[in-house]
């Protein structure tokens, strides 16, 4: 199989928000205008998990959003690559000892990209989404 | 006879390939004047390409409360059904290969069939978003028939009263160009159906202002929600091959001119150099009547879609057609 060299060109993204604050969808937002413009480089926001490569989540995982997750993850067709936006992704941020928290998000599903901050740049999220690109390069390698 | 079949089958497939890779080109202009009006740079011309490569190297997710043989089936029929209108449309100045099997009322028929198609697969998927998407894209469907067919019905009807034997043959339409059958009244109804033809495109094609089928912010796909892998690049690939399709019945209809005459050129060359001046219209018509629409404007509710349709775009398609049968009745009688 033959993935990367058109993976490289063409990536589709779904964005899955579970309990963010909402800096971090903005920031992701801005990462799709006109100044950035990820389409040059094929990246596109898609409204089903169905059609997605990658999976955005912002957020520290609530409670009730942990199952919505996992299933948000398993309907994406494989090969599939999961990035974590924002602190909170990571280890709960300025929620960590919340009593309906249970996340982070790589307690529920795998992680393969971070992309730290609060709110990440939208330079920082476009970096993330060419270290997918690379990760996927390495998965169909064999390499992970 | 053996022969006749042979070559006939030998071009359908030539024909498919060309349209599928066309039509997959459209889209990428599409994109790409699309992003450049929203000052944007835009993905590349075969941007679809690297798409559809890596839809069909993905996996193919069949839902649980699906119907597999519907589910499966959905894309195909929507891919053939756009390739055979593709088949009874003259290109430049080749004559179409089926043309001798159906006309006018068939290609309406068949592009129908796409639509329809892709109405069972979003019933088929078990998911309401699919299926609130396939009770709109037949809301749609049933709101842009009645200019479309206005408009063929006033364009069979001209025909029909200059004398012209086979009105509703499109080998007859691209022999006779409307333009020199009307008077000044004539004219303006055929510019106004024009219009309406424009307007009903990007309808037919589910393109914004009237993708309310597909509806990506709140239906989050709509019809296609479901569809992953080499099903939805299929999608993408009839969508392509659709688009080529609309673009050139348009062209068939209201633009049927071939430059080869001007040149000077004959046989094989006339046919290329009519064929990539044919490409070239269906271009620019895609430009105006899908790229600039659906970058300007913000999508129409549902009950707008049937509003503008019916009513509005309706009466324009009536009134053209009676202003063409005014204008050969005037000319009766001078």
């Amino acid at each position: 199989m033959t993935l990367s060299s058109s993976f490289k060109r063409s990536l589709f993204v779904f964005h899955f928000n579970a309990g963010s604050c909402n800096g971090c969808d903005i920031e992701i937002v801005a990462a799709i205008t006109p100044r950035y413009d990820p389409e040059r480089f094929g990246v596109r926001l898609v409204g089903s998990p169905k059609h997605a490569d990658v999976l955005l989540v912002t957020g520290p995982v609530t409670g009730k959003m942990a199952p919505r997750l996992r299933r948000v993850y398993d309907q994406m067709a494989d090969p599939k690559v999961v990035m974590c936006i924002g602190t909170c992704g990571q280890s709960g941020g300025v929620f960590y000892d919340s009593y309906n928290l249970e996340g982070p998000i790589d307690q529920i599903i795998p992680v393969d990209v971070y992309v730290p901050g609060c709110a990440p740049r939208p330079e920082a999220i476009i970096h993330g989404v060419v270290t997918a690109i690379t990760k996927l390069e390495r998965l169909e390698g064999g390499e992970v | 006879m053996l022969t006749v079949i042979l070559q006939t089958v030998a071009a359908a497939v030539a024909f498919s390939v060309i349209g599928i890779v066309v039509g997959l080109f459209l889209l990428g202009i599409d994109r790409r004047i699309s992003a450049r009006m929203q000052a944007r740079i835009g993905p590349i011309l075969i941007q679809p390409f690297y798409d559809i490569r890596k839809l069909f190297s993905k996996d193919n997710i069949v839902p649980e409360n699906a119907i597999p043989s519907i589910f499966h089936a959905a894309p195909i029929v929507a891919l053939a059904s756009s390739i055979i209108v593709l088949l009874y449309l003259p290109i430049g100045s080749m004559m179409p290969i089926l043309g001798g099997y159906g006309d006018l009322i068939l290609v309406m028929y068949l592009l129908a069939v796409p639509s329809l198609a892709m109405v069972a697969g979003g019933f088929a998927s078990g998911s309401p978003y699919a299926t609130v998407g396939s009770q709109r894209e037949m809301v749609s469907m049933i709101a842009y028939e009645l200019p479309l067919a206005s408009a063929v019905i006033a364009i069979a009807w001209l025909l029909y009263s200059s004398g012209i034997s086979d009105p509703f043959t499109l080998q007859a339409i691209v022999e006779n160009p409307v333009w020199t059958l009307v008077g000044p009244i004539g004219f303006i109804g055929l510019v106004v159906l024009m219009l309406t033809l424009a307007w009903v495109t990007p309808a037919e094609l589910s393109k914004i202002p009237f993708d309310s089928p597909e509806a990506e912010t709140e239906l989050a796909g709509g019809l296609l929600v479901e569809y992953s892998g080499k099903n939805l690049g299929l999608f993408t690939v009839a969508q392509g091959v659709k688009t080529l399709v609309m673009g050139g019945l348009a062209v068939a209809i209201f633009f049927p001119w071939n430059i080869s005459p001007l040149l000077g050129l004959s046989s094989y060359a006339a046919l290329a150099v009519d064929a990539v001046f044919f490409f070239l219209k269906v271009v620019l018509l895609m430009i105006i009547s899908v790229t600039a629409i659906r970058t300007g404007l913000a999508r129409f509710r549902i009950t707008h879609v049937v509003t503008i349709f019916w009513v509005y775009l309706g009466l324009a398609g009536l009134l053209g057609l009676s202003l063409i049968i005014l204008d050969s009745v005037v000319m009766g009688v001078l």
